[in-house]
C-alpha cells in the first residue's frame, strides 16, 4: 500500500529530526544537528533492509518515489518563497563563492585521480576494463560473494529512481 | 466570475501552488531543451525562475516571503516550507546503496568529503570577505555553496534569516550552472575521460544536475559514474553542514 511507503518515510523523518534536536541539546547548541542527514541514513538502512527482505512491493515503493520526484518542484517553490529582494545586493557573494568552490573542486580532480592510482594495480594486477562491476568483482575475494554483490549492485542501479539535484 | 476563480485559488492555495510550479517547470524544461540544447539542466532554470518570481513578489509586496506574500500564491510557502522540503529530500535517499560507494573506492570517499568541505570553506571564506561575521549566516552561505539544498537545510536548522537562505540557494544554483557549463571545457585539462575520474569528479562537485548535464555534454558514457558518487553528496552535506561544520565555524568565529 502506498501509505506504508509514505509512513516509512515520515517515520524516518520524525526520528531523524528528533535525534537531531536531542543531539543539539546534548551539545548545548540551540539548533537541529544534522537531523535531515540522520533521517536519510535511516531510510537508506531501513529501506535497504526491507528491499533485501522483499518487503517493498512497487505500491509501497511508490509512496516514497513520489516524494522523491517532487524534490525539484518543492525546491522551486522554496526558491520562490524566499526573501530574494533583500538578498539581491549580495548576489556577487553567491557568484564569487560558487566560482571559488567550482575552481577549487576542478583543480582537485586530477590530484585525487592520481592519488588512488598506485592502489589500483594492487587489487587487480591484470589490466582490465575499468567498469565498476569489474572493480567490485576484482575486489571481492570469495567467488560466491562476488556473484551476490555484483548482481545486487547492478539491480540497485536500475532500481534507483532518477532525480536531479 | 473571475473573482470567484481568484477566491478558489486563494482557498486551495497548496493546490494552486502545485499547478503554478508545474507550469513553471514545464516552461523551464522547454527553455532548457530548445534554447540551451540541454546544456543547462531544466531544474536549474526552474530554480532560477523560482528566485526571479520571489524577487518579483518581494518588490511588489515589500514582504519577506517572496511570491508567497501575494495571497494568490500563499501555497508556495507551504509547498516550499520546511516540512515538505525535508520530506522530499529524505525521500531522495531511498534506493541509495552503500555498495555503490565501494565501487568508487577510497578516492571516491575522499572526493566526497573533500568536495563538501572545500565548497563549504569557499563559501564561508567569500562570505567572510564580504563582511559576514555571524556564524549562522557564514554556515548557511557555506552550506549553500555545497548545494542549493544543503544551504536551506542548514539555515533552517540553525535559524538563519530568509535573505541569507535565499543567497545560499543562489550560491548553490550558480555552482550547479557553472559545473554544467564549464565541465565540457575543462574536461581534457582535468583528465575527465574515464569512469574512475568521473566518479571522483561526481564526488567532488556533488551537484547531481550539474554533474549529469556537464558529463552528458562531455561524454554521455560517463554520466552514470559521476551521478553515482554525486548521489551521496547532498546527504553527506546535510549531515555535516548543520553539525560538525557549524560547530567548527562557531568555534572559529
Amino acid at each position: 500500500m502506498v501509505i506504508y511507503g509514505v509512513a516509512l518515510l515520515a517515520g524516518c523523518m520524525l526520528v531523524g529530526l528528533w535525534a537531531g534536536d536531542v543531539l543539539g541539546m546534548l551539545l548545548g547548541v540551540e539548533s537541529n544537528i544534522g537531523g535531515v542527514g540522520i533521517a536519510m541514513l535511516l531510510l537508506i538502512f531501513l529501506g535497504g533492509y526491507l528491499i533485501d527482505k522483499q518487503k517493498m512491493p512497487p505500491s509501497t515503493e511508490s509512496g516514497i518515489t513520489f516524494w522523491n520526484g517532487m524534490y525539484i518542484p518543492i525546491v522551486v517553490a522554496m526558491a520562490a518563497s524566499q526573501n530574494v529582494a533583500a538578498a539581491i545586493d549580495g548576489g556577487l557573494i553567491a557568484l564569487l563563492a560558487s566560482l571559488v568552490a567550482v575552481g577549487a573542486s576542478f583543480a582537485l580532480v586530477p590530484a585525487l585521480t592520481r592519488l588512488g592510482r598506485p592502489e589500483a594495480p594492487a587489487t587487480a594486477d591484470v589490466p582490465q576494463s575499468d567498469t565498476p562491476v569489474n572493480k567490485v568483482a576484482s575486489r571481492a575475494t570469495s567467488a560466491s560473494k562476488t556473484n551476490k554483490r555484483t548482481s545486487s549492485a547492478k539491480r540497485s542501479r536500475h532500481a534507483r529512481p532518477h532525480h536531479a539535484r | 466570475m473571475l473573482e470567484s476563480l481568484m477566491t478558489q485559488l486563494e482557498k486551495q492555495h497548496l493546490i494552486a501552488a502545485f499547478a503554478l510550479v508545474g507550469a513553471a517547470m514545464y516552461v523551464s524544461y522547454l527553455v532548457s531543451a530548445k534554447l540551451t540544447n540541454g546544456r543547462v539542466h531544466g531544474s536549474a532554470i526552474a530554480i532560477m525562475v523560482g528566485l526571479a518570481l520571489a524577487y518579483f513578489g518581494g518588490i511588489t509586496t515589500g514582504g519577506s516571503k517572496g511570491l508567497a506574500d501575494i495571497s494568490l500564491f500563499a501555497g508556495l510557502g507551504l509547498m516550499g516550507g520546511g516540512m515538505l522540503r525535508d520530506l522530499a529530500i529524505i525521500a531522495t535517499a531511498y534506493g541509495v546503496r552503500f555498495q555503490e560507494i565501494r565501487q568508487a573506492g577510497l578516492s571516491g570517499v575522499i572526493a566526497l568529503f573533500l568536495g563538501v568541505v572545500v565548497s563549504f570553506v569557499a563559501g564561508v571564506a567569500v562570505a567572510f570577505a564580504f563582511g559576514y561575521r555571524d556564524p549562522v549566516a557564514l554556515t548557511t552561505l557555506g552550506a549553500g555553496t555545497v548545494t542549493y539544498i544543503v544551504g536551506p537545510i542548514a539555515g533552517a536548522s540553525i535559524g538563519a534569516s530568509s535573505d541569507v537562505i535565499a543567497l545560499s540557494i543562489a550560491a548553490g544554483l550558480f555552482k550547479s550552472i557553472l559545473v554544467m557549463v564549464l565541465t565540457p571545457m575543462a574536461a581534457k585539462r582535468i583528465g575527465l575521460d574515464n569512469p574512475r575520474s568521473a566518479m571522483i569528479f561526481g564526488g567532488l562537485m556533488g551537484t547531481t544536475s550539474g554533474v549529469a548535464a556537464g558529463l552528458a555534454a562531455t561524454d554521455p558514457k560517463l554520466v552514470p559514474y559521476g551521478a553515482m558518487t554525486a548521489t551521496f553528496y547532498t546527504g553527506l552535506g546535510a549531515l555535516l553542514a548543520p553539525s560538525v561544520l557549524y560547530l567548527c565555524v562557531r568555534a572559529i568565529f
